[in-house]
């Protein structure tokens, strides 16, 4: 009988469980603390700054909770567009066809600028190399093959550039990262333009492709004689060694802080209303050619004035106390005149 | 579901036939739906799978048709998708694995049967199978840090001078590529092979062993020509399974072949699978179309695992035809 019982019993368990399954759940918007929960997802490229700014302000305020994944930028557009998510995030902007697609306005308000930096294992030469545009295009067009072409040579004088072919290492995932680094050859070389094209992945003409900056990293040093790109942040981090780029004034211009900031500077004079901009390949001396904008993607209208309020409290707080954490973590802060306007934008969230 | 709701209410029913009843009070009839139900929900799990890759790669479907499966140009930018590089990634890296850790792995279980000493034997099985408990990214590194390095410089260097007349020996040697993909899943599928190898040699009753040794075999005649043979399907059972791990296998592939979708004979050059590219380009897939005919990649491997296996299963049941009895 008690077996029966036993029987009996785990039926009902299981029926109980499935019907508890097809109940009507209500999105959670509140955990179990009674804080207010905001979920975003998108860019992997400043999750270690967004996670930082996320935590921080969870701290100072405890009854907002922001929830951020980094699934990547098009997972973070897509889940946008499907209404799944309240905020997203991407390292390039939104397209006309994608904007075209959401059910209300969606608005792009950039945090933190990046950098890409290309990185060598060249055995036997301890001086820091200095890369031309035309040299970079070639090299990743592959056209240029060996260390000791005249691209190279003519830029590194003094330095002993061996007769040895150049492996090219490039990202293998899709990334924000690789979208920068296109869209800056798509901009200096004509043949890339319309051989390659700028996206988060490309059709590469030669190379090898590693998962991730630590996947390309670890090719690279793996690798003699080799060449890839990876980002600022993860090279300094890692304290990898990584060459100067000549700007479009000619001065050569190795990655950093002030340089990636210096890059912003003339694009924030000239920034549109809805901030979507390239600062790759920008004037200035100082400017380092190969930098860009992150951007958080938010719906212009927020039915929830709870959540709407806490949405834009932690935009203003991010362009404000937040900026002044960026640097620890090598991210280079907006300059002034971005952080004025996108301050002014706020106000469309409505 | 609505069976098993009724036979929650049998009291109300009246006309309830008293065998069944009885069947229910000792439990029979409800182990028995429990069980069909789980059984079906394996069937329906695969079914989902299947619509859902079939729904969500239609845009690619419709847009590239068969042509999908033979063409080799895969550029996002442009919207031209190709799979025939990553089908020869997938099945070159497998195919690699599996002539490396079949032999490797049968030999082994056979020593660890038939030859080596009960208490070696278990001991050495007990390591082998916590090989196969190592997550893949281990694995990766491992092949990154440690296979790279050796396979660039001697190894292929050494196959280039020796084999060298092999057109798969040849070209530049970077150390990633297909051969150091298919040594690393090798190494990974071996622990699968040796573990259920030796579990079907074990199996074997010790009066087949006894007779072909009264007839006069010797200790090997007996090993390779009455007991290998009388658990082949084990063995074969263990290959499909090391087959559909390396088939799947994501990580530790993608951080070592190099992910270039091109087709080379050579096996030091550098390729792509199936698995690999859809976890490199899934996140970052802006684009609906591309999205798609990663989606539709993934409907290729479920194709490619149900090709390889019914033709492995063919073979099977052409071998066994053959009687297991023969000497």
């Amino acid at each position: 009988m008690t077996k029966r019982n036993c029987l009996v019993a785990g039926v009902v368990l299981a029926l109980s469980l499935v019907a508890y399954e097809w109940a009507p759940t209500s999105p959670m918007v509140v955990n179990a603390a009674g804080a207010l929960l905001i979920n975003g997802a998108g860019a992997t490229f400043p999750y270690p700054i967004y996670a930082k700014w996320f935590d921080e302000y969870h701290k100072s305020h405890p009854d907002i909770q922001i929830n951020y994944q980094s699934i990547g930028s098009g997972g973070g557009i897509r889940q946008l567009l499907a209404g799944t998510v309240d905020f997203g995030a991407s390292d390039g902007p939104m397209t006309d066809e994608q904007l075209g697609q959401a059910k209300v306005k969606i608005l792009h308000f950039p945090t933190v600028l990046g950098a890409d930096v290309p990185t060598y294992n060249l055995p036997g030469i301890s001086q820091e190399l200095k890369f031309t545009p035309e040299a970079l295009a070639g090299i990743f067009l592959g056209t240029v093959k060996k260390w000791n072409a005249s691209e190279l040579v003519s830029a590194n004088p003094g330095v002993k550039l061996p007769d040895n072919d150049i492996v090219v290492v490039h990202r293998s995932d899709g990334s924000g990262t690789t979208y920068v680094w296109t869209d800056y050859l798509s901009k200096i070389s004509e043949a890339w333009k319309t051989k390659v094209g700028k996206a988060t992945a490309v059709s590469w003409p030669v190379g090898l492709g590693g998962k991730g900056n630590e996947g390309v990293a670890g090719l690279v040093q793996q690798t003699p004689y080799s060449l890839g790109y990876i980002e600022l942040i993860y090279a300094v981090q890692n304290k990898m060694a990584y060459g100067q780029v000549r700007n479009s004034s000619g001065a050569f211009v190795k990655a950093s802080v002030a340089s990636v900031t210096a890059a912003a500077a003339d694009a924030a004079k000239t920034m549109p209303d809805d901030f979507r901009v390239s600062i790759t390949n920008p004037p200035g001396k100082s400017a380092y050619p190969i930098s860009s904008f992150t951007w958080l993607l938010i719906p212009s209208t927020i039915s929830d004035s709870d959540k709407r309020t806490a949405i834009t409290g932690v935009l203003k707080w991010m362009l404000t106390d937040g900026q002044k954490m960026t640097e620890a973590l090598s991210y280079a802060p907006l300059p002034p005149e971005v952080v004025k306007k996108e301050t002014q934008a706020i106000a469309q969230i409505h | 579901m609505a069976e098993t709701v009724a036979l929650l209410e049998p009291q109300t029913e009246e006309d309830f036939r008293p065998a069944f009843l009885d069947r229910l009070r000792n439990g029979d009839e409800v182990a028995h739906l429990v069980t069909l139900i789980f059984a079906a929900a394996i069937l329906v799990i695969a079914a989902l799978l299947v619509t859902e890759l079939f729904g969500s790669s239609a845009e690619a479907r419709h847009k590239f048709g068969w042509h999908f499966f033979f063409t080799s140009k895969w550029d996002p930018v442009a919207g031209q998708f190709g799979a025939l590089p990553f089908i020869y990634g997938t099945v070159v890296t497998s195919a690699v694995a599996l002539l490396i850790s079949v032999p490797l792995g049968v030999g082994a279980a056979i020593f660890l049967s038939e030859l080596a000493p009960p208490r070696i034997s278990d001991s050495l099985t007990f390591i082998i199978e916590l090989l196969a408990a190592v997550p893949s990214v281990i694995y990766g590194v491992l092949a990154m840090f440690a296979l790279v390095p050796l396979l660039r410089d001697p190894i292929q260097p050494f196959l280039n001078r020796t084999l060298g007349f092999l057109p798969i020996f040849q070209g530049p040697s970077y150390g990633v590529g297909f051969l150091a993909a298919g040594v690393i899943l090798a190494i990974m599928v071996v622990p699968f092979v040796i573990s259920i190898s030796r579990e079907s040699l074990l199996a074997v009753p010790n009066e087949q062993r006894e007779a072909a040794l009264a007839v006069g075999a010797t200790r090997w005649e007996s090993t390779w020509q009455v007991v290998v043979p009388y658990a082949r399907l084990g063995i074969i059972g263990s290959v499909f399974l090391a087959l559909a791990r390396a088939l799947g296998e994501t990580m530790a592939v993608t951080m070592v072949i190099g992910n270039t979708p091109q087709i080379v004979k050579s096996l030091f050059a550098t390729g792509y699978t199936i698995p690999a590219v859809i976890a490199n380009e899934f996140t970052e897939a802006t684009e609906d179309l591309h999205l798609s005919a990663l989606v539709e990649l993934g409907l290729v491997l479920f194709l490619l695992t149900i090709i390889i296996n019914g033709f492995a299963r063919l073979m099977v049941l052409a071998t066994t035809r053959r009687g297991t009895t023969h000497p």
